[in-house]
């Protein structure tokens, strides 16, 4: 029965790197303009997992098919080099790799945390709530008006509490359901949470951040291709977390232009 | 003549005899009459199969609520005849409502990480082999020891009773994230009464946990037979011992978490809960709390919880491995020092389940050295076990095979770990069914397997009857291949950007795939129905199983110098005494090819 341990094996790992190799699972196409640095990562991280992966299950295998069913008084080996040169191999193999892997990664999420949106970048406050989001832009006067907690009333639509009779600054704010951006210029988006913990994720943008609610946190991107793409909840956020999404709609400068005239005009 | 071989510590411990504790307990007769015998009793052995039975109990319900979720999750519209009667409000008509797929969820995670994975391979071997493999009479706090599985008893009733109230079981998940945990009965249904029975039920775990983890790490320093040195006890005795000391401080600040989730949700107070929240159009009375406090106590136990589930099954499966090798591991203290590591380095990790939680960027690059250099221990420990194959004469049996098969399992799933420790690629795999795969893999079946094989190699020390191999070998081929046919594709899945905890696949890029869920569900009801197999085996055995002899698998440790099963006191009033190491296989020995722990004849060639 060993052999066919040995067998079984060697088919579960061939099986498992199949998908992989022939890339069935392919990663969405990126539209960010930090996204391919995650993706890069990925695929060097895919090597080494997949070679440690398809290495230890076929020594496995080989060592399972060569030393089951040996005659009894068959003469017991040891691994050549003993403990010591496989602890030294794990220290140096696994250590460069977690070395290269960790550095070159950092780069990566370094890219999307450690750099400041530029001076002229987008800003959109991204509100999320039990289950959907919400997006507002500060409109001509550039300002944010102020959020009131307890002037939300989203059977009248005011989903981020704003006051517009006593702020002026909340006069002139966009509240959308999708998120209309401009093609390849920089979003700033300001995120804050109306009543528990949520999350963005858009595949495409290689984005995924939370909200948490009492934070505001920011993050910011440049999507580089029009088109419309699912902004989905990746934080458990109650009964209908599986059905909270919304769209983000990449225009260009034209649309979305006209796009922020129409909405100010209702 | 009698020659010790390389045992001067026998001579430089002290005598047992001396201290005081040991003497009494032999003194005192077996208890009688049937609660002190069967129910509330002080025996370690008898606590062990308690703990394995709850494990056992809580596994099949864990297994059956994850069919519901798949077949939900394939056939939204599925009637699961007589589901109603469960649940009125969560499945009317017995089809499954999106609130109470998540309440399954919350609670197979919760019986499943819980009362499973920490009760099996820890709690109830430990309990049962830990004393014997030391040479014990018993624990060192017997009393303690009874109290550790009735409050873990309490804590499994507490939870299944969220099932059968109106308001049913929490739906936030197994990591029960604030505030929609702490805001009471606005975050939707489960979450006023449901919510706060998981919270008492966890914090009763705790103490629970706390009590048996004192007791194992104090019989293990106190409670050694003579010549049973810290190096000579076996690696499952280790594990133990290591998994005890995790836990002990685990354990330790879950319990305090709780309390403060109850007392936000009941007594009025803010811990986790910021100012200004509108829940279900309410402004929630509260203000000054974090959310992000909730996070950080929760993975400061939650990570080392993995360890916590899969450092027993390590230990296990090394004693298996060695015995079915015919010679001894590589090396005995480079899997005692890997363990050890193991353990050190899973406190400075947690913070890499919360990379995309709005903690400082910084901290994440912090979090993810530590959690990738926890690679070189588990890799020092995969190739020991490889490397040790190497020359072996690999006897195939049950228990060797889960042994065997381990490795493999907890290779595949760790692998995985290389993409999540990596802050840069958990901004697109966070929150995937990748992860789903990553740590059902390495952390449930991997620690699962553990459990199996322990199961086949001791059962006939347990009861005094031997499993059906051919049943075992059986459940084997179809849990093997079956759980990599399930778990493997969750990766994939992942890649493309499955969203995890979801209900239903209402994403529209999911539409091509919904093949492979379909896949994924019957694999999962074919792997769960092979499941039977091992029940039937483990119950049908109980009875009718072969008488087991002593020692059938030739072991050297000292559970097997003793009759199966072993009487009241273990080592019925003797103290046994030590004069080897472990793992004394592939030499001259009067039985055979090994020398047993207690045996006093001369090993002709050290193994070690």
């Amino acid at each position: 029965m060993g052999k066919l341990l040995a067998i079984v094996l060697l088919i579960i790992a061939l099986a498992s790197a199949y998908p992989i190799v022939t890339n069935m699972f392919e990663l969405p196409k990126d539209i960010s303009t930090h996204g391919h640095a995650i993706d890069e990562q990925i695929k060097d991280t895919m090597l080494e997992a997949g070679f440690s992966f398809l290495g230890a299950q076929l020594v496995l295998a080989f060592f399972v098919w060569s030393f089951t069913g040996r005659k009894e008084g068959s003469p017991l080996k040891n691994f050549p080099g003993g403990a010591r040169i496989l602890v030294i191999a794990a220290f140096v193999l696994v250590g460069t790799e977690i070395l290269a892997l960790g550095v070159m990664g950092q780069k990566a999420w370094a890219n999307v945390y450690f750099t400041s949106p530029a001076p002229g970048a987008l800003q959109v406050q991204a509100q999320a709530e039990q289950f959907a989001f919400y997006f507002r832009y500060p409109g001509p006067d550039g300002q944010f008006g102020t959020i009131h907690p307890e002037k939300i009333d989203e059977g009248n639509q005011n989903y981020f509490g704003l006051d517009p009779a006593n702020d002026v600054a909340a006069r002139d704010d966009i509240v959308s359901g999708q998120l209309v951006v401009p093609v390849n210029r920089e979003v700033q988006l300001l995120m804050h949470a109306k009543d528990v913990g949520h999350s963005f994720y858009v595949r495409e943008l290689r984005i995924q951040q939370d909200f948490v609610p009492g934070l505001d946190l920011s993050l910011h991107f440049t999507a580089t291709e029009i088109g419309k793409y699912e902004i989905v909840c990746t934080q458990l956020c109650g009964l209908g977390h599986y059905n909270m999404k919304a769209y983000l709609n990449v225009m260009s400068q034209e649309d979305y232009d006209n796009w922020q005239k129409e909405q100010s005009a209702q | 003549m009698v020659t010790i071989v390389g045992s001067a510590a026998v001579l430089e411990r002290g005598d047992p005899m001396a201290e005081g504790s040991v003497e009494q307990a032999h003194v005192q007769a077996p208890p009688e009459g049937f609660l002190r015998r069967y129910v509330f009793s002080l025996d370690h052995k008898v606590i062990g199969k308690q703990y394995y039975g709850l494990a056992l109990a809580s596994v099949f319900t864990g297994m059956l609520l994850s069919w519901l979720m798949r077949i939900h999750l394939v056939w939204p519209a599925a009637r699961i005849p007589g589901l109603e009667l469960l649940s009125k409000g969560g499945a009317p008509g017995g089809i499954i409502t999106p609130e109470y797929y998540l309440s399954l969820l919350t609670m197979h995670g919760t019986l499943m990480v819980f009362f499973v994975l920490t009760n099996a391979p820890f709690a109830a071997f430990g309990n049962y082999f830990l004393p014997i493999q030391i040479g014990a009479e018993d624990m060192a706090f017997p009393r303690f020891n009874m109290m550790s599985f009735w409050t873990t008893f309490a804590a499994w009733l507490v939870l299944m009773l969220a099932f059968f109230i109106p308001d049913g079981p929490p739906i936030s998940g197994w990591t029960s994230y604030a505030p929609l945990s702490a805001v009471g009965r606005d975050a939707g249904p489960g979450m006023e009464y449901g919510m706060s029975l998981w919270g008492i039920s966890i914090a009763l775990f705790c103490i629970g946990s706390l009590l048996g983890a004192l007791n194992f790490i104090a019989t293990t320093l106190d409670l050694r037979a003579r010549g049973m040195t810290l190096m000579r006890m076996p690696l499952s005795t280790w594990a133990w011992f290591i998994t005890s000391c995790i836990a002990l401080l685990a354990f330790a600040v879950l319990l305090p978490a709780c309390i403060l989730l109850i007392l936000d949700r009941h007594a009025g107070t803010s811990f986790f809960i910021p100012a200004g929240l509108v829940i279900s159009d309410r402004v929630q009375p509260h203000a000054g709390g974090s959310p992000l406090l909730w996070q950080h106590l929760f993975w400061f136990f939650g990570h080392p919880e993995v360890y916590i589930a899969i450092l027993p099954s390590m230990g296990i499966i090394s004693h298996i491995l060695v015995n079915s090798l015919r010679k001894p591991l590589l090396s005995h203290k480079v899997v005692i020092y890997s363990m050890m590591s193991i353990g050190f380095l899973s406190y400075m990790v947690w913070g890499h389940h919360m990379f995309l939680s709005g903690m400082n960027p910084t901290s994440a690059l912090a979090f993810s050295f530590p959690t990738l250099t926890i690679t070189i221990p588990a890799t020092v420990l995969v190739l020991i076990w490889l490397g040790s194959l190497y020359g072996a004469r690999i006897q195939i049996n049950s228990a060797s095979l889960f042994a065997l098969g381990f490795i493999s399992m907890f290779v595949a799933g760790g692998v995985s770990g290389f993409f999540l420790a990596q802050p840069s690629i958990d901004i697109y795999l966070h929150a995937t069914y990748f992860v789903v795969g990553h740590f059902h893999m390495v952390m449930g079946v991997a620690s699962l397997f553990g459990v199996f094989a322990g199961t086949y190699f001791w059962f006939s020390k347990m009861t005094g009857r031997m499993m059906d191999e051919t049943l075992g070998k059986l459940h084997f081929w179809i849990t093997f291949i079956g759980t990599y046919c399930i778990f493997m594709p969750f990766h994939y899945l992942g890649l493309i950007g499955n969203v995890r905890r979801y209900q239903s696949f209402v994403d529209d890029f999911m539409a091509p795939y919904i093949g492979w869920h379909k896949f994924i569900t019957v694999c999962a009801l074919l792997t769960g129905a092979g499941q039977l197999i091992f029940l039937y085996n483990l119950i049908y055995s109980r009875f009718k199983g072969k008488p087991a002899a002593e020692n059938p698998w030739n072991a050297t440790s000292l559970e097997w110098s003793i009759p199966s099963p072993p009487p009241w006191n273990n080592f019925g009033g003797k103290h046994p005494v030590v004069y080897h190491d472990p793992y004394q296989y592939g030499v001259k020995g009067s039985k055979g090819d090994f020398v047993m722990q207690d045996s006093p004849e001369q090993v002709i060639v050290s193994g070690d």
